[in-house]
């Protein structure tokens, strides 16, 4: 992936400039990867080995019989939590990638009054944290009968200032005005423009947005816990904090949150892995163009 | 970075945008007239889906916020027990409460003391794994990059109970080989559980901060390394004239990013809190307020605890900018 002048450069170094770069790689690596092995050995051990044994080494494997404890334990509650989990992303991340595309694509394209008024609105929205945001959004929601609903996480999740800014920078870029003239003259409209070309020329930034918004999601705490009560609502992170905050009294919940901590984790480490290289070219366009 | 942003966004469209040409060609000055009209109107259809669920998510809270803020609960009936209440104006009660309540300003000076020393060596050390990288042989770098980023993966909550077990003395391996070292740490202690959850934060952010700035790297020309080399640049001359200034740019992105981050700091002490009595219910700001609305049901300081928080993110954000932009050579201008 390096630039093939570095890498011959690399080749080039002297062999003890390659021992230490790679020795401290190798020390940040430990420090990266020890917890998810500990979670890894951990999540194959009963509740009394995890306290009796030794967190680093393994005792008494049983990977598949564990999780499936995690699985049926409380009529299957967890895999309602990952099932609200999956559908708070997955649908919150579409939704707010097209949203912002049509915003993006509006403000890059497009030249009418306020339009840069709006998007410094937008982009203030970035500097806005999440958290403080959520508290007055719950006394809104509760005001409107929206509290304790599906819908109390999933609106505010398809709302994406940064995505807004990243397809304006992109769609500025990418959607040459000369092909959007020759779809008007040949009679396309606006909207038949944007789902027929436009789309299709941002799908490297929308790709961005989705990942972007998908982890968002897939991680925001604060919003759900403010705004859900009914456990059955509930996304992974919230059912975990409340199986931790009874292990006190039932004390297989240690293992369960292990277990439990362990399937939610590993698809979106996949999903890292995969993807990371590709992230890269997105990642770029905040950086940059700022 | 703001200011970087909007001035060169529009700065590329005049060159192909249609509107453009109006000034060259007085003639069709009308003709583009009606073409913008007619632009303006399909932005609009474009902008609006997006525009009401901003005005619902981002401003109409704010609102409320403020509004709720500078209002008090008021109970009627004799000595203010009866069952009836009823809002009233508080004026600013509501902040100078919160403001003189010990526990809610010392969050804040915890959080602005864990990030000044949690950012720098977050970000620093990002920096260093980055430039690591790039000067490493081309084979391992696929694997570490991987590693490094792997954490970003995992959400906060998860991250906070996964190192929680790793702080926890009986579950923890880390405690017991420390301990048959001959060596008793407490993650936990009243002085040292800020550093703990300092660490998961960094644990789980290092890797996407240096993925920025790898991508910052990439985008340099190749011959601008090699030309250095030429003139006998040594490698850690390269990286401290040239690698550095260049990845300014995604270095104050970086810093930026944490800093908000920083502020919200929510999940990792409340998921702590239960295994130690150093965490009190107003240990951050975001904890203060949450509970302030939940445990006290106090909504309305809660709403002038989330204003202020706010508030206080915005000025750091926009004044950081303001200090590196004024610093620079008009690098974030370009």
């Amino acid at each position: 992936m390096s630039h093939p002048n570095e890498r011959g450069a690399a080749a080039r170094s002297p062999l003890r400039y390659r021992v230490i770069t790679v020795s401290l790689l190798t020390v940040a690596a430990v420090y990266f990867l020890m917890p998810v092995y500990w979670l890894v050995v951990s999540s194959t051990k009963s509740s009394s080995d995890l306290f009796g044994t030794f967190g680093f080494w393994f005792h008494d494997p049983d990977l598949f019989g564990r999780l499936r404890q995690v699985l049926t334990y409380d009529d299957g509650i967890y895999a309602r939590w990952f099932a609200n989990s999956l559908m708070y992303a997955g649908v919150g991340a579409l939704a707010a990638t097209l949203l912002s595309a049509a915003a993006g694509y509006a403000l890059a394209k497009f030249r009418f009054p306020g339009r840069e008024g709006i998007f410094n609105v937008i982009l203030a929205g970035v500097l806005i944290p999440g958290t403080a945001l959520a508290l007055p959004l719950y006394l809104l929601f509760s005001r409107i009968g929206l509290a304790n609903t599906y819908w109390a996480v999933l609106i505010p999740s398809v709302v994406s200032p940064f995505g807004v800014y990243l397809c304006r920078i992109y769609a500025a870029a990418a959607v040459p005005d000369s092909l959007m003239e020759a779809a008007r003259i040949d009679g396309a409209g606006e909207a038949r423009i944007f789902f027929g070309v436009g789309l299709r020329l941002m799908t490297p930034a929308l790709v961005t947005v989705f990942l972007f918004q998908f982890v968002h999601i897939w991680n925001n705490f604060f919003l759900p816990l403010v705004m859900l009560s009914d456990s059955d609502l509930y996304p992974i992170q919230l059912g975990l904090t409340s199986w931790t905050g009874y292990a006190d009294r039932q004390p297989e919940l240690y293992q369960y949150t292990v277990g439990g901590a362990f399937l939610s984790v590993l698809p979106l480490m996949v999903l890292m892995g995969v993807l990371q290289r590709y992230w890269r070219t997105g990642l770029t366009e905040g950086s940059v163009k700022a | 970075m703001t200011g970087g942003v909007t001035s060169r966004a529009p700065g590329q469209a005049p060159s192909r945008a249609p509107g453009g040409a109006s000034g060259r060609a007085p003639g069709r000055v009308r003709r583009l007239t009606r073409a913008e009209a007619r632009g303006a109107r399909a932005a609009a259809g474009f902008l609006v889906p997006f525009l009401a669920l901003f005005l619902l998510c981002f401003i109409a809270p704010i609102g409320l916020a403020l509004y709720e803020s500078l209002l008090k609960i008021e109970r009627t009936g004799p000595l203010g027990l009866g069952g009836e209440t009823r809002d009233v104006w508080a004026g600013l009660s509501n902040y100078t409460h919160a403001l003189q309540d010990g526990h809610f300003t010392a969050g804040f000076g915890r959080v602005l003391l864990f990030g000044a020393v949690q950012i720098p060596v977050m970000i620093a050390f990002a920096t260093g794994l980055a430039l690591l990288l790039e000067a490493a042989s081309a084979r391992w770098v696929g694997f570490f990059r991987t590693a490094f980023f792997l954490p970003y993966g995992v959400p906060g909550v998860i991250a906070s109970i996964l190192w929680g077990f790793l702080y926890v003395p009986g579950i923890s391996p880390l405690v017991e080989m420390a301990h048959s070292a001959g060596w008793d740490v407490d993650f936990l202690g009243r002085s040292t559980v800020l550093w703990s959850i300092a660490n998961i934060v960094t644990w789980q952010f290092t890797g996407y901060n240096m993925l920025v700035l790898i991508a910052q790297l990439k985008a340099v020309p190749g011959e601008l390394y090699e030309a250095a080399r030429i003139d006998g640049a040594s490698a850690w001359q390269i990286a401290l004239h040239i690698k550095l200034p260049l990845i300014r740019p995604a270095l104050v992105l970086t810093t930026v990013f944490s800093l908000i981050g920083t502020l919200q700091l929510f999940a990792e002490p409340k998921v702590l809190k239960p295994l130690t009595n150093s965490i009190d219910s107003g240990y951050t700001p975001n904890l203060a307020a949450y509970n302030e609305a939940f445990t006290r049901n106090n909504q309305h300081i809660a709403a002038a605890e989330a204003v202020l928080l706010a508030l206080v993110a915005c000025v750091l954000s926009f004044g950081f900018l303001r200090l590196v932009g004024q610093r620079g050579n008009g690098g974030e201008d370009r």
